[in-house]
Formats: structure tokens, sequence, C-alpha cells
């Protein structure tokens, strides 16, 4: 099981209310996932020069008061902290790679969750309604968000093994099904050395994808290699910076359900979760087909 | 006599199918009101009533039915009408995955397209569907028809026992053992009340016959496991 949400409003005057319409949807897919949740927002990109570093302390006494002293410190031009329990989004102009080795360097009890000029991300253990009090999602604001609600079945229930995953900037992907190959796909991205932070075959799969955008693949070039490598049960929900794309296996083992209107594009793994929202009674409304590829930009 | 109503916002389909079972008390009809995409509406009915279901069903609405007349007004989720052994089933949106599965018996007539695996391993019942087949429909069918007013997608009636597919549009490829036979006039006559029965008006002289080759129905050494 699993439970996979998305939506990316169309109008401007919408954003302030993403966050709103999301989480209603989110614990819509409680019983196809009550172990664990998250979501990735994506908002309008900082500035060129800046990242921001969605980070998570394992501790929830985590010092992040004298974390951001030392940062401040460290980081020429400074930075900008926004702590949420025991998660924190951390703004920066400095070298994103030094971030990274800084984090890991100084920081061992700090999961660094994803980079990028949009995206936030927010998951742990817990019933998703308590996930979503604990950080606030109904205040998130933005163009689109990637949702997940997770019901383990082939790695363990931990804050890292749940969904989203994110590779590289601004890239983050959610999964409903299980992989039959990602110890291959992992072994082969390992001699590229590219880095796994966890033994999660939904991992294997988000590192494969960007690892082909990094190479010059456009998100579609992609996810055709995707069909190609990937074996086993999935639909997939990814999230760019501009973009919201879904594909679901040659064998559309793993339902998915897609409403539009000229307001929003929401997509849930059942229609439990649209029923919810404004307008859906009017949306067009269908099943995306397997192996086809769903873009929607924002 | 007025219908009884169930709004699922404020009931829980535990209670409506409980009614269902065992309070029918004369009954004839039932409305399930903002049904919201939940899970096993209205399944396991054994009576002679119309329920309506005012909107879009979740996972194996109507299953195991008998004798009743169960309409969604909108789409149902997977596994629709799965295990029917009587009645009618009618979808008025679209299909998921494995509509009619393993169903013995009656009548799922859906409006739209019906997903992938429709009718797989089923034992009786007749489909129909408005729309088109996702692929790998009519998996395994043992008996009964499955009647497709549009196009068909790939692997149709793979591995097909006695069941029959009458398709009126393309098929993407046949499954292993199944292919096209000519129409008799048995078949124009089952076309014809199939769709008088599901209520669409196609020229039977449109569709085309799809059955088994049964050369699968005995192992042979020859075949090196290729199918």
């Amino acid at each position: 099981m699993c439970g996979i949400v998305g939506l990316l409003v169309k109008k401007p005057e919408l954003r302030d209310s993403l966050g709103e319409m999301m989480v209603p949807m989110l614990v819509g897919m409680t019983e196809r996932g009550p172990d664990s949740a998250g979501m990735a927002v994506f908002s309008e990109p900082v500035r060129a020069k800046n990242r921001k570093f969605s980070l998570y302390a394992g501790d929830l006494g985590f010092d992040w008061a004298g974390f951001e002293k030392t940062a401040q410190s460290t980081f020429k031009g400074g930075c900008v902290l926004a702590v949420k329990v025991n998660h924190c989004v951390l703004e920066t102009a400095a070298d994103a790679a030094a971030v990274r080795r800084w984090l890991s360097d100084g920081y061992p009890g700090l999961h660094l969750l994803s980079v990028g000029r949009s995206i936030d991300l927010y998951k742990d253990t817990g019933l998703p309604a308590e996930v979503a009090a604990r950080y606030d999602f109904r205040s998130m604001r933005g163009t689109h968000v990637v949702g997940h609600t997770r019901m383990a079945t082939e790695s363990a229930v931990t804050p890292a093994h749940a969904h989203p995953y994110t590779a590289g900037e601004d890239f983050c992907l959610v999964h409903n099904g299980s992989l039959s190959n990602p110890h291959s796909i992992r072994r082969k991205l390992e001699l590229q050395g590219i880095h796994f932070d966890t033994d999660n075959d939904t991992e294997a799969a988000c590192r494969f994808l960007e690892w082909r955008m990094r190479e010059g693949d456009d998100l579609e070039a992609a996810l055709q290699r995707g069909f190609e490598e990937f074996d086993g049960f999935y639909t997939f929900l990814m999230g760019t910076q501009n973009e919201l794309a879904l594909v679901r296996d040659a064998f559309a083992c793993k339902p998915a359900v897609v409403a539009e209107t000229d307001d929003y594009v929401a997509i849930a793994t059942e229609f439990r979760s649209l029923a919810h929202l404004p307008g859906v009674d009017h949306a067009e409304l269908f099943e995306p087909k397997a192996q086809q590829m769903y873009v929607w930009r924002a | 006599m007025t219908p009884v109503e169930f709004d699922l916002r404020k009931r829980s389909v535990r209670e409506l199918n409980e009614f269902l079972h065992r309070r029918l008390d004369g009954t004839r009809r039932v409305r399930a009101l903002n049904p919201d995409g939940a899970h096993a509406i209205a399944v396991g009915i054994n009576a002679p009533i119309d329920v309506d279901i005012e909107g879009h069903a979740g996972y194996y609405a109507a299953g195991m039915n008998q004798q009743a007349r169960v309409t969604v007004h909108g789409n149902a989720g997977p596994g629709v009408a799965e295990g029917m052994s009587s009645g009618r089933v009618h979808v008025k949106g679209f299909a998921s995955v494995a509509a009619g599965a393993a169903a013995h018996g009656g009548l799922l007539v859906i409006d739209g397209d019906a997903s992938l695996r429709c009718g797989i391993s089923m034992k009786g019942i007749d489909i129909v569907v408005g729309g088109s087949v996702g692929d790998y429909s009519a998996f395994m069918a043992q008996a009964g028809r499955v009647l497709v007013c549009g196009d068909a997608g790939d692997a149709l009636g793979d591995s097909l026992y006695e069941a029959v597919i009458y398709v009126r549009g393309q098929v993407k490829s046949f499954g292993a053992d199944a292919h096209e036979e000519p129409m008799t006039e048995a078949d124009h006559a089952a076309v014809s009340r199939l769709l008088a029965e599901a209520g669409f008006a196609h020229d039977p002289g449109e569709f085309r016959r799809v059955a088994s080759m049964r050369s699968l129905y005995n192992w042979t050494a020859d075949a090196n496991q290729e199918y």
C-alpha cells in the first residue's frame, strides 16, 4: 500500500491555500499509509545564487539557536533559518557543495532532506494527520506540492525511509508500489559515484531519474529510460521546480486518479482524497494510463 | 415507495451494507449519497432491489452481487462487480482495473472506459463496455461474454478459455491463444441482445468475434515453454 497525493494550483491567488487544500488529501490516504507521511512544497524560487536546505534533526531537543549562530559566522553573507519543531529550512548564498560538507562534517545528527531554490521538504513517522499538524502543513504556500503516506513493505519505518525522496536539486519523488530490481539499479549508480542515504527501493528510482537529468536528459527522456530500467510495480509522482509528473508501470498495478479544473490539477491514489476539493464535481476526472507520462507545468 | 437514503458522510458503509443484507424489510430502492470513493459499497447483496450510488465509488463496489440492480452514478474503482453471480451493475462513468473480475453471472455495463484486466478470470458474467478496455482484458476468461464498443489494449483475451469477446474498434494485440473468428448468426443475435440490454445503439454488424484457439488446453512438449 501507500498513498500518493499531489496538487498544482494554476492561479496565483490560490498559492496561499495550497496547504489548506492539500492536508485533507493527505489525511484521506491514512488507511493506505498510516506509518509515515511527508510532503515537498515548491514555491517561487529564491534568488539565483541562494539555496534552501531542508534539515531534519533526529533529536527533538536539537539546539537550533546554537546551530544558527555557527551557521551565521560560517557563511559569508549569512543565512536565514525557519525552524519547525525538529525541521528547519536554511537559506544561504554560500556554495551548496560547501554547505553539504559543513553539514555532514559538523552535524552528523542532522539529515539533509532536500536542496534547491524552490523545494521545502518535511517528512516523519506517525499518522498523516499528526505529521501534518506537527509541521503545520496547512500553512504551506506555493505552486505545487507532492505528498505521500507510507505503509512500509520492504524497508524500515524511520523518518529517513518516509517519502518524498530527493536527489540533486529541486527534484523529489514519491512511490506507491515496490521495485524488483532496486539493488541492480543502485549498483549501477554507485559505480557513477552516486551516494545512497537508505536501503529503500524508491531511493534507487529517484536517484536514477535525477542522474539521467544531470546527464542531459529532460524529464520526459529520463522517464522514458525509467520505463526501460524499472522492474516492478510503481506509481511515481515527481516534482521539479516548475513541474508535476506522474507515471504508472506497464501493468497499472497501483491506482491513481487525476482531477483537473481551471484552478488546479489534483492527483491522488484514490478518489477518496479528492472528494473534498472545491469544484471537483465539475472537474475532468481520469485514470492515468499505464506507461504514459503525465507532466503538468506550474 | 420512497427510497431509503444513506448519506455516507454521516453513516458508515458498514451500516449501509448491513441494511442491505439484513434489514431490507420490503425496501425496493436504496440511495447511497456522497459515496466519495469509499470502498466496498453495496457488496454482497442478495435481493431484487435497486441501489443508486450517487457519485464515485472506490474499490469493489457491488462485489459478489446477487439479484440487485446497482447503478454507480459516477466512476468505479478497482474490482467493480467482482464475483457477481446475478443482477445488474451499471457504471455511468469509467471503471478502474479488474472490472467484473471472476464474476459468475449477471450483467455489468460500463458507459465509459474500463481499465486494465477487465473481466479477468470471468466465469459467466456478461460485460458491456461503452468505451475502450485496457491491456490484458478477459485474461484467462472462462465463460461469459465481453462486448467492447471501443478499442481493446494489448494482450486481449490472453489464455482465453470459453468466454467470447466482441470488439467494435481496434485491437492493439491479441494475447496468447486468442484470435479473431468469423461472426455467426448466433453471434449477431448475441451482440444485438447485449447492446439492447445495455442500452447502446451500435450496429451489431460492426463487431468482431474473438475467441480461444484452444491450443493451450493441452500441454505440448513441442512448445518448449514458449507461448
